[in-house]
Order: C-alpha cells, then structure tokens, then sequence
C-alpha cells in the first residue's frame, strides 16, 4: 500500500510539474464554453434580403415594412432584374430574394388575390427554410391584418408558453452540449498519452519491473487527472451559471455525482486507447481527431437526433457524451430527479468499466 | 535542391512506414465523410405532440384533426390534465403539450375569440421555434375555415400566395450543404493537426538535435516536413471529392482547377499554423490540446453547421479571422453554385495572405538552438 500511495505521489508530481499543459488543460474548456455558450444559436438573424418591388405601391410598401421591422433579416431594396438575382446568389452576397409583382395592390382589391415569391439560396437549405417560413408568416400576418379591417373574423388565439427558457436565451442548449463534448475529449486525451508515452520514451521498461499490477498502473495514472477533471469541472459550472447565465434547477450534488461518473468513463476510454496504440501521435489523432466529429454529430446537441436513420439512432447509443448531454439537460435545466437520469447513470457506468476492464485486459506486461 | 529532395525521401518513408497513421489519414475522412452527414439533418419532420381536450367539443375534435392531418404532427397521448401530459415535457417524448381550456367552443361563438394554450419544451431551440410556429400557421390556417363551418356571411377574404422556389438545391438536400464543409473540415483536422504534432515528436524524441546539428537550412527542413503532408491532403480532397460524387451525387458545378488552386493554397495556410504549433509546444500532449482548441472554433464558429449571419457582432468578428470560413464558402460556391473566379478572387486573396503570414510566422518562430 505504502509502494501504491509513492507510486500515486509520483504521478501527480509528472502532471502538475507540466504547467503549461496544465495552463491549457484549465484554460480551453472554459474559453471553448464561453465561445461558444455565447455564439452558437440554432436561429437565423440577420440574413441579407433584396426585395425587389415591382409595384411601388401602398400595400407593397406597407410589406416591406412590416418585413423590415424583424430581426430575422436585413432587407436591401434594388431594382434588378431576374437574371441579376442570379449572379447576386454566386457572389454570396444575400440568402433571399422577394419579388413583388407590379400592380400587388391593384390585384388585391380587384381580384381579391395576389401573389408574392420567394427566391432562396438552397446550399444552406436549413436557412433557406427557415427564411421560407419566416417571411411567410410575416406576409400571412399582413394578410390578417387587412382582412380584419374589412370583416371581423372568428379568431382561435394560440398563447404560447416556452417551457424551461422562459427568456429564450439561446445558449441553455448549447452550453451543455459544449460541456459534454469539450469534457470527453479533453479528458480521453489526457489518459490516452498515459501509458503510450512511457512506451515511447523508454520508461515503460521501469513499470514493467516494479511489483505493481496492471489495475494499479493504471488507476495510479488516472487519479490525477480526476483530481484535475474535478477542479475543472467546478470552473465549468461557476462559468455556466454565473455568466452563461444556465439555470441549476436540480440539485448540485447530483450533477456532480453524474459528472464525474462521465468523465471517468472518459477517462477509461482514453485508457483504453493508450494501452491499444503504439504512438502518443496515433492515440492523439484517434483521442481527439477521431471523435471530435462522431461526439459533435452523435451526443445530439447540433444534429436533433430523432432525425436520424436508425442505424445512428442506434450508434448514438455508444457515445458516452450522449448520455452525459440528456442528463446534465435534465438536471441543470428541467430540475429533474434521479428518478428521471438512472438510465443515463447506469449507461455511463457500464460504458465505464467496460472500457477499464479491457483497457486492463490489454495492457502489456512484456515490451514487444 | 539535392538536400530537400533526401529529406523529401526521409520524410515520405517515415509516414508510410507507419501504418496505423497511414490508414488513420486515409481511412478516417473516407469513413467521416461517408458516414457523417447521412446522420446530420436538421430539419424538423415530426413534432410530437400530447392533447389535453378539456372541451370535448364538436370544434375541438376538428381542430385536433387539423393538427393531426397536417403531417407535421405525432400525436403521442390524449391526457386528462395537464399534470400528466407535464411528465411527456419531463421526459422529453413530447415537445408540445396543446391544451384546449374549458368552454373553448362557447367562448368562440360568443365572444368571437377563444385561446389554446401551448406549452413548448424551449430547451431544444430549432425544434420548439419551428414546432410551435408550424402549430401556429395551423391554427391560423384553421381560423380561416371556422367562418366556412359556421356559415357566416362574410366578406371574402383577400388572399396573398407566396411560390418560392430553392435555387442550386431544388430539393433543399441537407447533405449538399454539409458535404462540401465536412470536406473543408477534414482536410483542416488533418494539415493542422498532423504537421503540428509530427515536428513536436522530434522535439520529444531528441531526433530534432540530428536535424539541427546537420547543414540543412530551417527553409528547407519545414519544406521537407510541408510537401508530404501537401500532397496527401490533396489526396484527401481527391477522395473526399469522390465520395461526394459518388455516395451523395454532388457533381462539382464549378471550375474544378479551380477548386484544386484555391485548395492547395488553403492547405499550405493551415500546414504552416500547424507548424507554428510545433514551434511553441514542448510535447506531443501540448501541440494536440492547443490545434484542437483552434480546431473546435474552426467547426463552430465557420459557419460549417450553423449560419454566421446568425451570431452576435463579435462572434462574427472572430469567424471571419478564421481561414477556414473562407474555404468552406468558397468550397460551397464552386461545388455547388458555379461561382466563377471573379466571384471569389477576394478570397484567393485572403488565402494566399494567411498562407504566407502563417507560414512566415512559423519560420520566424522555430529555431534551431533550444
């Protein structure tokens, strides 16, 4: 025991001599978190709009008016011609076009009918429905409101109440998002170089002679970067709740329970790479490389994952940052209980020991 | 020249001897942009949605039916109250609960107005705005039927069509938008992680004093470590290019020369950021941390999933710093638009200025004394 407590002091001394990765380990979650808390909004605003009218009339006006006043979009008044529009959409320049037909407000009292278009530029297809929809509830309203001037009109009143964002400050969904993702490849990484790098600079040859088990390296390793996990994990939340202004509905204790249940399970996996590889290089390129992409698409932060085929729905299931990103939702934001995360509790855990045991399993006691 | 072109020799053996990194260089964006961005839609398709009918009205049935017909919509339960229909917002089965209050049928015809209440599960942003804005547009669309149920004479309503129509992506296919900025984003992870951590292991490894106690020029050692990284990332964009054509039918509408300038350009920007990496870190640990850290704002913050237009000022500040917002627009503008060179020469531009700053600054930065 008395070896073990030497041979864990040893550890910690070779992680917290290393300041300027200790400096990084600290400081990108939090300036990641705080990016992208801040950045990332699932809206559109501000897309740039010509609107070319045709009619220069009272109700086109009236419109175009009433488009402007949104904050959806930033509209531009030219007079171009259809074949222009096109070269606009290859500059880059605008999202959207609308065109008025001349005589609009002519046709609306004669006819009773008119007709308005809405060109869009389809490489970002989830823009470009959205500003579909959005202009076309904008026009409907406009619709309403001179129908109601001449008849008034049965009207069946939605009231619409957003439930756990009240405010609808848009970074309650990504900062926990941000938080699953930065924490599971930040802390695989750290353990993924553990053992590898001893291999690679000679001083696995050491280990290997001393009395201590495979299990005992191992843990012996992990420990300090839980310790440094932890701390890190308090920044996280003192900068999701005081700045990024997240809600802590649930109990805290809980949320600390939970989190540090994931970030050893991402701790194992980062075990587990380093006791497969060969290279500090190869385990880094798979630690971060590798997953960055599967954790942002997989945990269903970016990417609703009802959506997906079910093969991924499936898949999804095995991303540890999935499970960890519906529990801290329901915890931080809904206030639930843990009547409602078991299932993500129990998932985490045996995703844990099922890395740690085969990460066990694996490790060489014979240099090759 | 005859230098360079050893080392060249040196540095090509070193990586293909090393198996497990050729096929990570080559297998990992074939699987990532194969896979990928089948799973990445965000359009919303269905909306699950549990009733509280407190009306049971002849209205309230037909409303109900609306919702229902309308396609958007599952309806997941009809529940008593709406203590119960709570526990689907909980556990989030449902994003919507509509509950119908009491007299909804009677206020309607007497007062001419009656409410709905919707409650939204806001968490998820793009579902509870489009959610409840497709309920909305269903309610209004029923609005304008209730006059016909009740057989009032009324004055006929004035009707404003809208036709719109989606440009370069008739079908508004997702995976159009996202395959060309996966592409971009590989071939990003891949120059700047790869150069960073492969100059920072000699350092590790002690086998940079060999190299620096040798008559090679610091010039011509960065270009020996630059070339081979080049030519397979143009090998990357080949087989990305490929995997476009041949598993989602993006056929490059645009100069493909082009495409490969702007490319190559591109690559030699963000070979020589990884390089700069290399020069400021001690270990491998430390390069990897500080090009992921810049690696997760270039997927953020580039405009590869979410629009730039859309963030707040500063953040817009920040994505047009980054060279990889530039590429992922021009990527998309070439592959998908057909934009011609005088469309995006600005960006040519901006390129070739981050490739040389970036490169310069990697120069600067490296010495051959510790």
């Amino acid at each position: 025991m008395k070896q073990f407590l030497a041979f864990i002091t040893k550890e910690f001394y070779h992680v917290f001599r290393d300041k300027k990765t200790l400096l990084i380990l600290f400081g990108i979650p939090l300036m990641q978190i705080t990016l992208f808390g801040f950045a990332l909004t699932s809206e559109v605003k501000n897309a740039d709009i010509i609107v070319i009218d045709n009619a220069k009339d009272d109700d086109s006006e009236k419109l175009i008016n009433k488009l402007r006043a949104s904050t959806y979009f930033t509209i531009y008044e030219k007079q171009i011609g259809y074949n222009a529009i096109e070269k606009e959409f290859k500059k880059g320049q605008i999202k959207a076009a609308i065109i008025i037909p001349p005589k609009f407000n002519n046709d609306l009292i004669k006819g009773k009918k008119s007709q308005i278009q809405i060109l869009t530029d389809g490489t970002e297809p989830n823009v470009a429905k959205m500003l579909v929809q959005y202009i076309t509830a904008i026009t409907m309203d406009y619709q309403r409101e001179i129908n109601a001037t001449n008849s008034p009109m049965m009207m069946i009143i939605p009231e619409i109440r957003m439930l756990y964002n009240e405010e609808g400050n848009g970074s309650i969904n990504f900062v926990p998002g941000v938080m699953a993702l930065v924490l599971m490849i930040v802390c695989t990484a750290l353990t993924s170089v553990a053992v590898v790098r001893e291999k690679e600079l000679g001083t696995m040859e050491a280990l290997l002679v001393s009395p201590f088990k495979p299990i005992g390296v191992l843990l012996a390793k992990a420990l300090p970067y839980l310790v440094l996990s932890f701390v890190n994990l308090n920044f996280i939340l003192l900068l999701a709740v005081f700045v990024m202004k997240v809600p802590m509905q649930g109990s805290i204790l809980l949320f600390f329970f939970f989190s540090m249940i994931f970030i050893a399970t991402s701790l194992s996996m980062g075990l587990l790479i380093s006791n497969i590889t060969d290279s500090q290089q190869v385990a880094l390129l798979l630690s971060m490389i590798g997953m960055m992409l599967p954790t942002i698409v997989f945990s269903g932060f970016i990417f609703p994952l009802e959506n997906m085929p079910k093969f991924f729905q499936w898949f999804s299931y095995i991303v540890p940052a999935r499970w960890y990103y519906t529990g801290v939702k329901s915890i931080m934001l809904k206030g639930l209980d843990i009547h409602y995360i078991w299932k993500e509790m129990v998932a985490l855990s045996m995703m844990g020991t099922f890395f740690l045991t085969i990460a066990i399993s694996k490790f060489k006691i014979r240099l090759a | 020249m005859k230098k360079l072109r050893f080392l060249l020799e040196k540095e090509f053996k070193q990586i293909f001897r090393d198996k497990s990194i050729v096929a990570m260089i080559f297998v990992l964006p074939i699987m990532q942009l194969g896979i990928l961005p089948i799973a990445m839609d965000f359009e919303v398709k269905q909306v699950n949605i549990v009733i509280i009918d407190n009306d049971h009205s002849p209205l309230s049935s037909k409303l109900i039916n609306k919702i229902g017909a309308s396609g958007y919509f599952k309806l997941l339960a009809y529940e008593p109250s709406f203590r119960q229909g709570l526990e689907y917002l909980k556990s989030s089965e449902a994003d919507i609960v509509l509950e119908i209050p009491n007299s909804f049928e009677k206020n309607l015809i007497k007062e001419n107005a009656a409410k709905v209440n919707l409650t939204v599960d806001a968490i998820n942003g793009t579902k509870s705005s489009m959610g409840s804005s497709y309920l909305t547009s269903v309610i209004a669309d029923f609005n304008n039927n209730i006059q016909i149920f009740q057989n009032k004479n009324i004055v006929q309503p004035v009707i404003i069509n809208i036709e719109n129509s989606t440009w370069f992506n008739p079908y508004a296919n997702y995976s159009w938008f996202i395959v060309p900025g996966i592409l971009a984003f590989l071939l990003t992870i891949f120059a700047g992680s790869i150069s960073a951590t492969n100059i920072v292991r000699e350092k590790e490894m002690g086998t940079i004093e060999q190299i620096n106690v040798s008559p090679i020029k610091k010039w011509q050692f960065l270009l020996g470590k630059l070339i081979p990284f080049w030519v397979m990332g143009m090998i990357i964009l080949t087989i990305g290019l490929l995997v476009g054509i041949i598993f989602y039918k993006i056929r490059p509408i645009g100069s493909i020369p082009m495409m490969y300038a702007l490319s190559g350009i591109y690559l030699i920007a963000l070979l020589g950021f990884g390089l700069f990496i290399a020069t400021i870190s001690n270990n491998q640990l430390q390069a990897m941390f500080i090009s992921f850290f810049f690696i997760m704002i270039f997927a953020l913050m580039s405009g590869l999933f979410t629009s730039i237009e859309s963030m707040p000022e500063w953040a817009r500040i920040i994505s047009h710093s980054l060279p990889i917002t530039y590429f992922i627009k021009a990527l998309r503008m070439i592959i998908l638009k057909g934009s011609s060179f005088a469309d995006i020469q600005y960006i040519f531009v901006i390129l070739i200025g981050y490739a040389i700053g970036l490169n310069g600054l990697a120069i600067l930065n490296y010495r051959k004394t510790t």
